[in-house]
């Protein structure tokens, strides 16, 4: 595929001449993954950006209709890598949703416990890259460092540092134990010092602000119409969080504020999201204290829900039900029906509209990525900014490009 | 085998030792073209932060330059769309250059074996190491630079003669041509508009 | 779980009903509901009177724009369904309205008119269904590359494509 000039439907041939056409192609030095934007330059200001994706498109929304609903949980993973369980906790509330499945609380609980260690993921990770990106690699070694932590708490519980695969229909892989418990207490007394670090090297620093202030403003209307949705738009002004608003999992049980702010710009993006990191904490800490005991699968799932694995070795019963549950052609059925169900991952609204068609696979697994249309939002910001805020705009907007193109 | 080509293609002692010299050199000072599109990319990310450092193996720096670089590090998955702009950044690397091949995704695919995804990078591109996992932990992307350096050390030369003797594909054998071709008939697709050559 | 079946949403659905139907007389709207989700099938002719009455009642949010092939579904008299998922930021109510559309005529309004974020969703489907939207701004491909001639979402193309994927010319180590 030849990388060819495209041309930006918007300027008029008047207005082109004496701009230049900069590429900033699929392979760039910003640490954000393979988008294409084609930047029409005057000079350094910046007057248009034709956004071209699909350089990581790989057919995730095909293997949905292949694969059911415990397979592609491994799929669903690799979507937005930088915070996998969300997905798969999004993808489980969408499958249960349309199967009419209630959790047990203590599955909830440490779903609620991941989702928030994922949220904390990925703004470490959106911060840590954004600010490489300007040109500060000590925050960058930071906030990887701490995501260490959190890889081997994720190790822990699932054996795995990403990509878990964790959650099932109806549960969860294995359940935690005690040392998890203790690693995740030791992490919620360690977190607040780091987060100390981090903000006093990055919020105050003169340079990121100077470069992220009144950086591509998003206006209010602009947001809700082009479909922005979590700390993009919360920076806007659209105090809109479905953990308060939707609650799913065990968020009603939990005392935590929702982080917006009026300016629009990338410095309150920013400021969200490191706001936003210290109500997960909070979050964390009300739910180790108070994690229920119990089992993890609810006992009435039926075909649903996977037995104990003491069960299935012990007692013919035990085996039955998960023979019922894994083979091809007897496991449960999906009603004939569709839903859409979104949570609040940490990128924005990360929902899947699923159509049931009698068995156990969907027949249309589509998922609502955020960043698609965060990212069609972007030749709106950028307009008037310069050449160099182009990674700035970028980076606080937080494109995954695997959760765009799927 | 990379010794024996030494030997064949005429050793006396003050090329050797010079070989000798120049791969210990370009072995201990890999400069990493980080090609890293998806899920693996974090990981390579995750190696060159401060628990696993990467530079102390002598990739100091990650240049995002593919002139400024001498080993290419796929790492993610490879689609359609992208494998053009990957072989257009391995020609526009100046020799000597090495490619690992990060991840199952740039291996083989991965789990995507879609219409979309390239099943393995080695099918079009020349590689030297593989490094499988999903994504594979830092530990295993440094065995595979030291890997790598043991192999740039046993056979290297000073004016990169092995890479000559690799004139054949390397990959899995290609698809078969009569198959593409009936299934370009089946579906009415003609070749001649399809005009793409990133060699020359 | 959200448990949306506490009183006050119910009457506000009602009363989006009621003004609807005050909005869009003549139209007949197919009303259902399933798992607390409300769903309302608009008829493709007058599909782009029923999204701007949509906006009107105050679904000032599109969250997303797909469509479904139900070629292989069963017992259904169409071949694509084209959903819309609708979102009143300020009150969280939400709403999903589909379409149905048949060969040979795929075309329907497009609703970037209506939400301007509806501009990549629109595109993306034209670019795995191969349902043209008409009136968009900027209609080409989305992800794909430009010249594959497939729309891969489609039921009767495989999953592992017809050899697309292998397609490429092969760079051998010495003449790179």
């Amino acid at each position: 595929m030849p990388l060819e000039l495209l041309d930006s439907p918007d300027l008029d041939a008047n207005k082109r001449e004496g701009l230049w056409t900069l590429n900033f192609g699929p392979q760039h030095p910003a640490t954000h993954t393979t988008l294409r934007l084609v930047l029409q330059l005057d000079g350094e200001m910046v007057m248009d950006a034709e956004p071209d994706i699909g350089f990581l498109h790989s057919g995730f929304e095909k293997l949905g209709e292949v694969l059911d609903f415990n397979q592609y949980v491994t799929i669903v993973d690799r979507m937005n890598y930088i915070s996998p369980m969300a997905n798969e906790i999004a993808w489980h509330h969408a499958v249960e949703t349309l199967l009419g499945i209630e959790l047990t609380p203590r599955c909830k609980y440490i779903r609620t416990i991941f989702a928030e260690l994922m949220r904390l993921h990925d703004h470490l990770l959106c911060l840590g890259t954004c600010v490489l990106d300007l040109g500060g690699a000590t925050a960058f070694m930071y906030a990887f460092n701490e995501r260490e932590t959190i890889y081997e708490i994720c190790e822990r519980a699932s054996g795995q540092r990403f990509h878990t695969s964790y959650t099932r229909v109806g549960g969860l892989l294995y359940d935690v134990t005690d040392d998890w418990v203790a690693m995740v207490k030791d992490f919620v007394r360690k977190f607040p010092k780091v987060y100390r670090d981090f903000s006093g090297l990055v919020m105050k620093n003169r340079i990121f602000v100077e470069r992220t202030r009144d950086v591509g403003i998003l206006s209010r209307e602009e947001a809700i119409a082009g479909g922005a949705t979590g700390p993009v738009a919360r920076a806007s002004g659209v105090a809109r969080d479905l953990r308060r608003d939707e609650p799913y999992l065990a968020y009603d049980d939990f005392d935590f504020d929702v982080c917006a702010s009026q300016g629009g710009d990338c410095y309150a993006r920013f400021q969200v999201r490191m706001m936003e990191m210290l109500e997960s904490i909070k979050i964390i800490e009300q739910a180790i204290d108070k994690l229920p005991q119990g089992p993890i699968f609810a006992a009435d799932t039926g075909k649903a829900g996977m037995p104990d694995k003491k069960e299935v070795y012990r007692s013919i019963e035990g085996l039955i039900h998960h023979f019922e549950s894994i083979m091809p052609n007897r496991q449960m059925q999906a009603p004939k029906e569709s839903v859409y169900a979104a949570t609040e991952s940490p990128n924005g609204e990360l929902g899947y509209y699923i159509v049931g068609d009698g068995s156990f696979r969907a027949y249309r697994a589509r998922t609502r990525p955020p960043s698609l249309m965060h990212f069609a939002l972007f030749s709106k910001l950028i307009r008037g900014c310069m050449l160099s805020d182009v990674v700035a705009v970028l980076g606080s907007i937080n494109i995954i490009a695997a959760e765009l193109d799927r | 085998m990379a010794t024996q080509i030494n030997k064949q293609l005429g050793d006396n002692i003050f090329l050797t030792k010079l070989d000798a010299a120049a791969s210990w050199a370009r072995a201990n000072s890999l400069w990493p073209m980080p090609f890293a599109t998806a899920c693996c990319g974090i990981e390579l990310m995750s190696t060159a932060a401060s628990k696993h450092d990467l530079s102390r193996f002598g990739s100091e720096v990650m240049r995002f330059s593919p002139r400024q670089c001498d080993l290419m590090i796929v790492a993610g998955r490879v689609v359609m769309k992208m494998l053009p702009v990957l072989q257009r950044i391995w020609l526009q690397m100046p020799e000597p250059k090495w490619c690992i091949s990060m991840g199952a995704c740039a291996c083989t695919g991965g789990v995507f074996d879609t219409y979309a995804v390239v099943q393995g990078v080695d099918r079009f591109m020349p590689v030297d190491v593989y490094v499988p996992g999903c994504p594979p932990r830092p530990e295993q992307l440094i065995r595979s630079i030291i890997d790598l350096q043991e192999k740039i050390q046993s056979g290297g030369t000073i004016n990169a003669r092995e890479f000559k003797l690799r004139i054949l594909p390397e990959g899995p054998a290609r698809f078969d041509e009569d198959e593409l071709v009936r299934i370009r008939e089946r579906n009415g697709f003609k070749l001649e508009d399809q005009k793409y050559d990133p060699v020359h | 779980m959200a448990n949306q079946s506490t009183d006050p949403k119910l009457s506000e659905i009602e009363t989006v009903k009621l003004r609807l139907s005050e909005l869009l007389l003549g139209t007949s709207l197919d009303w259902s509901e399933f798992r607390s989700q409300t769903r309302v099938i608009c008829p493709a002719a007058e599909l782009l009177k029923c999204l701007k009455a949509f906006k009107a009642v105050g679904f000032d949010q599109l969250t997303d724009l797909t469509a479904v092939d139900l070629l292989e579904y069963g017992n259904v008299n169409d071949r694509f369904e084209v959903v819309y998922c609708l979102l009143n930021v300020d009150s969280g109510l939400r709403l999903i309205a589909k379409t149905y559309l048949n060969e040979p005529d795929l075309t329907i309004p497009s609703a970037t008119s209506v939400w301007f974020g509806a501009d990549w969703p629109e595109r993306e489907v034209y670019d795995m269904f191969g349902i043209l939207f008409a009136g968009h701004p900027n209609f080409k491909r989305l992800l794909l590359p430009d010249e594959f001639q497939s729309f891969p979402l489609r039921k009767d193309y495989p999953v592992k494509g017809r050899g697309e994927r292998h397609n490429f010319p092969v760079i051998t180590r010495a003449e790179s």
